[in-house]
């Protein structure tokens, strides 16, 4: 899926931005725990968490994910921009919650990467 | 890529320095991708690392991250000055953690670190006295085909 | 749609025993986060998470959650299970993601 398509899903707003809107993602990992992204994520991922500080960008950016998205209209810290702006990940918010922003991008086509 | 000897170092981790958490794995990862490894061998490589360090951050007062590079392998040792584990099979259980609350809520915790370190690399081994602290050694060996 | 409904919609492995399956789920929480389910989960949710431990049924209980779905294979203690079912909240479990398990419900909702 294009990132323009989900940027639109979920009503995105861009923080920080290193991809085009072309670009495509091919799966999603939604989880507030860092390790199950390190377990289950593969790369050209998009990371949907609630986990909304430095740590997901940390853990993104080992995993190869270069797209985070945080729930809930949950504005990051500076840190966590810079950050984000460091290591060269696009940063989205939605307004959504984690279970409505998952069922958007599923209704979109989007799928979780296999293990 | 072209290594001749091996290429080492380490990085002391601070227990309970969780806004420094990852810079050793980071700094290991770009070696590594400098060095001209595959993709997947350094994402291997990182995330092994990277809950190796984690694991330092969270259940001990200080540890040490050494990496090893020679032409046929990477291998990382995680050595800790930590409680020790008590059970290492049920340590090694996906989903089992002894995290106290508050690391959940920092995103930790979920029981998958050990899991995660065994399932990215090609050899792992694990060492622990309860009091003293645990050590841990990983070996990703190298493809140089698809560089 | 009920819980059970959803079991068989899902083909979720119910793990407590002798409790009702027969609550109307009205939403659905996604989040392994406590602090974030205490804040914002609404009574009637189902909660998606892969969190096993006791905790999290002291918490469906006080935010009147009618389920909690545990995802990637994962499996609560006995412990937690038994005060569960003494509780009368239904744990099941999949080996789905908490992703797939919200894109399935969510649509269910939403028809």
């Amino acid at each position: 899926m294009k990132l323009e398509r989900i940027i639109h899903s979920l009503d995105a707003v861009v923080i920080t931005k290193f991809m085009s809107d072309g670009d495509e993602i091919e799966w999603a990992c939604a989880t507030d725990l860092m390790s199950e992204v390190l377990y289950y994520s593969k790369d050209s991922s998009v990371l949907i968490t609630g986990l909304t500080k430095q740590q997901a960008i940390r853990t993104a950016d080992i995993a190869d994910i270069r797209v985070v998205v945080f729930t809930r209209g949950k504005e990051p810290d500076t840190p966590t921009i810079e950050l984000a702006n460091e290591k060269r990940i696009t940063l989205l918010i939605t307004p959504y919650s984690m279970f409505t922003a998952c069922g958007r991008l599923y209704e979109a086509g989007l799928r979780c990467c296999p293990e | 890529m072209d290594i001749k000897d091996t290429i080492e170092g380490s990085f002391h981790i601070v227990g309970g320095d969780f806004s420094r958490a990852g810079e050793a794995s980071t700094e290991i990862k770009s070696i590594l991708q400098s060095l001209g490894f595959n993709k997947e061998i350094v994402r291997r490589a990182a995330i092994a690392t990277f809950e190796a360090e984690m694991n330092i951050i969270i259940f001990t007062t200080a540890g040490i991250l050494r990496y090893e590079i020679t032409p046929e392998r990477i291998k990382i040792i995680a050595q800790d000055m930590g409680p020790g584990i008590e059970d290492i099979k049920l340590a090694m259980q996906e989903g089992y953690s002894t995290a106290p609350d508050w690391v959940r809520e920092m995103g930790w915790g979920s029981g998958m670190g050990l899991p995660n370190m065994k399932k990215n690399s090609d050899e792992f081994k694990i060492d622990s006295v309860v009091g003293e602290g645990t050590t841990v050694e990983m070996v990703i060996y190298l493809d140089n085909t698809h560089s | 749609m009920k819980v059970n409904d959803l079991r068989d919609m899902l083909s979720l492995q119910v793990l407590t025993e002798g409790v009702s399956l027969d609550a109307e789920v009205l939403g659905g929480y996604v989040s392994d986060l406590l602090s974030d389910v205490m804040a914002n989960a609404k009574e009637g949710d189902i909660w998606i998470t892969l969190q096993t431990h006791l905790n999290i049924v002291a918490i469906a209980s006080l935010k009147g959650i009618t389920g909690i779905i545990i995802v990637n294979g994962r499996r609560p203690d006995e412990e937690t299970l038994k005060k569960a079912s003494e509780e009368g909240i239904p744990i099941m479990s999949t080996k789905e993601s908490a992703f797939e398990v919200a894109g399935k419900l969510y649509k269910a909702l939403n028809v």
